[in-house]
């Protein structure tokens, strides 16, 4: 039997979807049984949706004040604690598990796999390198437990309605305090979330300013879309940092992404292969990024968007939210 | 003296289209441009920054890999480190052997920060920074679009799916650097000369008693799973069309 533990990502509130996604791979693992750690200051709703995920057998719940915040250094000795007893330790490949899986990798001296994609057995997976450009297959020597961050733009979400049991573990440890939160800027209202919404419109530096840039917004909103944006458009500042997508940004496989004024370097290819369509808006006939859309429009994008908007206005606010948030 | 120290990755330059060999046995680099990691010079200047802002006096930079690392250890002390320590290695290092071969220096060269990419853009993995602070049983800021040294503290903002985060940590402490921490400097040619008279010191895994075996293997390389070709559309109209053939849109 391979006992896997995947450590959930929420809010304190809300248990995010990556979580779900994670099941789904863990569930693919040969003989599995999983168990969800959730960490949180009073973790019992998420924990709650967490039983509720298919396949899982149990949620272990750490409450304890000292994780209100997911801060890696105070988490991981938790984590490591309790996943002596497991075979594999998983968390999503979010800015959370990749702080945080490392960590615990290390706490438990065992060899961590970051981003995968595939299972092909209890040891051996397969993970992109080079921003996607290669596909490589690792296996850890058998023996070895073993920890893996999960590319969860690979995976879909494990369906609701499961009963597992829920416990409480205390761990009595010296949790360290040379490292304390202090912010978190508030998210954005009312979009769908980049890294679950079935519709992105993503836009690049042919926007020219952080004023045009706008424009994709009045689009999305129309759609139901959430707005990404390329390396470029954030480097400029015509995007903030949370809506990049791309290898050192967000992994995204919404069912229609629109590449609006995106060139389409490598870095941002990868992070945008698994859309089930690719749209690409380019006035270059010869960008990169038509070489993976599905459907390519070369031309103007400041003539060819509120052209779009007016078209596709036609579908009102109900069908925008029947997609919304669906993802895969 | 108030050090920092640097990890300098030597990697296949981002410009180049890395492809698998067709028999699946690595990726071809013969030929290939190569570069420090992009990550890790945005590390580096942020350190030459806290140094000329008086914040450290010195800044040391540390390679582990085969003898051509030097020169990306050069190329270093020609932006402005002061000394480079490069580690012979052959073969695959993985992150945690990057790890514990960075915490015997620090045993050593006692520095206030380290200062690493957030990934190496090779393989991707994201990891040395996090597993050399749990070894060193410090803070992490990862992910760092700021830092702000205060006295014995750092105040930094990081780069998380929900925006910015901000963490305070106490030195010493590891950071990681995301892309918009700074725009690192570029070489110029009579520090190119200067920096051929800069210390630059070789150690073995040996000498550091330092197993460097790998705990994975990587069995296959293989190209990604191709797109079909996708079809061109003339205006905006063919292109809801071509939407609502595929039932995107209604």
């Amino acid at each position: 039997m391979n006992k896997v533990l995947i450590i959930a990502e929420h809010d304190g509130e809300r248990l995010n979807p990556s979580t779900a996604k994670c099941v789904t791979c863990a569930l693919s693992i040969p003989d599995a049984e999983v168990t969800i750690a959730v960490c949180a200051a009073d973790g019992a709703s998420v924990a709650a949706q967490a039983a509720a995920l298919q396949g899982v057998k149990r949620v272990i719940k750490l409450d304890n004040p000292a994780n209100a915040h997911a801060l890696a250094a105070i988490l991981a000795p938790q984590l490591a604690a309790l996943a002596v007893e497991f075979s594999h330790v998983l968390a999503p490949s979010s800015t959370f598990g990749k702080d945080l899986l490392p960590r615990v990798a290390a706490l438990l001296n065992i060899p961590q796999i970051s981003d995968i994609m595939a299972v092909e057995s209890a040891r051996r997976f397969r993970r992109p390198i080079y921003a996607g450009n290669v596909i490589v297959t690792v296996e850890v020597a058998a023996g070895d437990k073993l920890a893996a961050t999960v590319r969860v733009a690979s995976f879909g979400a494990a369906a609701t309605g499961g009963d597992a049991t829920v416990e409480e573990r205390a761990l009595n440890l010296a949790l360290p305090t040379h490292t304390r939160f202090v912010s978190v800027s508030k998210p954005q209202s009312g979009r769908p979330d980049l890294q679950s919404a079935a519709r992105v419109l993503s836009g690049g530096r042919a926007f020219g300013s952080a004023e045009s840039f706008s424009m994709l917004y009045s689009l999305a909103d129309r759609l139901g879309a959430a707005v990404g944006a390329s390396r470029a458009a954030v480097d400029a500042g015509y995007a903030p940092n949370e809506l990049q997508v791309g290898q050192t940004g967000k992994i995204i496989a919404p069912e229609v992404y629109f590449a609006i004024g995106i060139s389409g370097a490598i870095q941002h290819l990868t992070g945008i292969k698994d859309a089930r369509t690719i749209v690409a808006i380019n006035k270059d006939a010869e960008a990169p990024i038509f070489e993976v859309a599905d459907i390519g429009l070369v031309g103007d994008i400041f003539q060819i968007l509120p052209e779009l908007e007016r078209q596709l206005a036609v579908e009102g606010a109900s069908d925008a939210e029947a997609h919304s948030g669906v993802g895969r | 003296m108030k050090r920092i120290l640097v990890g300098i990755k030597r990697v296949v330059d981002f410009s180049v289209r890395v492809r698998a060999k067709p028999d699946g046995s690595g990726v071809v680099t013969d030929g290939v441009k190569m570069s420090a990691n992009p990550f890790d010079e945005i590390a580096l200047e942020e350190a030459l920054r806290m140094r000329e802002g008086g914040a450290a006096e010195e800044v040391v930079v540390v390679a582990i890999g085969p003898p051509e690392c030097q020169q990306q250890l050069r190329n270093a002390l020609a932006m402005g480190a002061d000394r480079a320590i490069h580690v012979q290695a052959e073969g695959i290092v993985e992150p945690a052997v990057v790890a514990r071969v960075l915490l015997k220096l620090i045993e050593t060269e006692q520095p206030f920060a380290v200062i690493l990419g957030k990934q190496a853009i090779d393989d991707d993995n994201g990891q040395t920074g996090q597993i050399l602070a749990a070894l060193w049983d410090r803070p992490q800021a990862t992910f760092a679009s700021s830092i702000k040294l205060e006295g014995d503290k750092a105040v930094v903002a990081r780069e998380v799916d929900a925006g910015i985060e901000t963490l305070e940590v106490d030195l010493p402490a590891v950071f990681t650097t995301d892309l918009r921490l700074n725009e690192p400097r570029y070489v110029k040619l009579p520090d190119i000369m200067k920096a051929k008279k800069k210390p630059l010191s070789t150690l073995t895994m040996a000498q550091l008693s330092i197993d460097g075996a790998p705990r994975m293997q990587l069995l296959r390389f293989e190209p990604p799973a191709q797109r079909q070709k996708g079809v061109r559309v003339k205006d905006v109209t063919a292109l809801v069309a071509a939407l609502r053939a595929r039932g995107l849109f209604q």
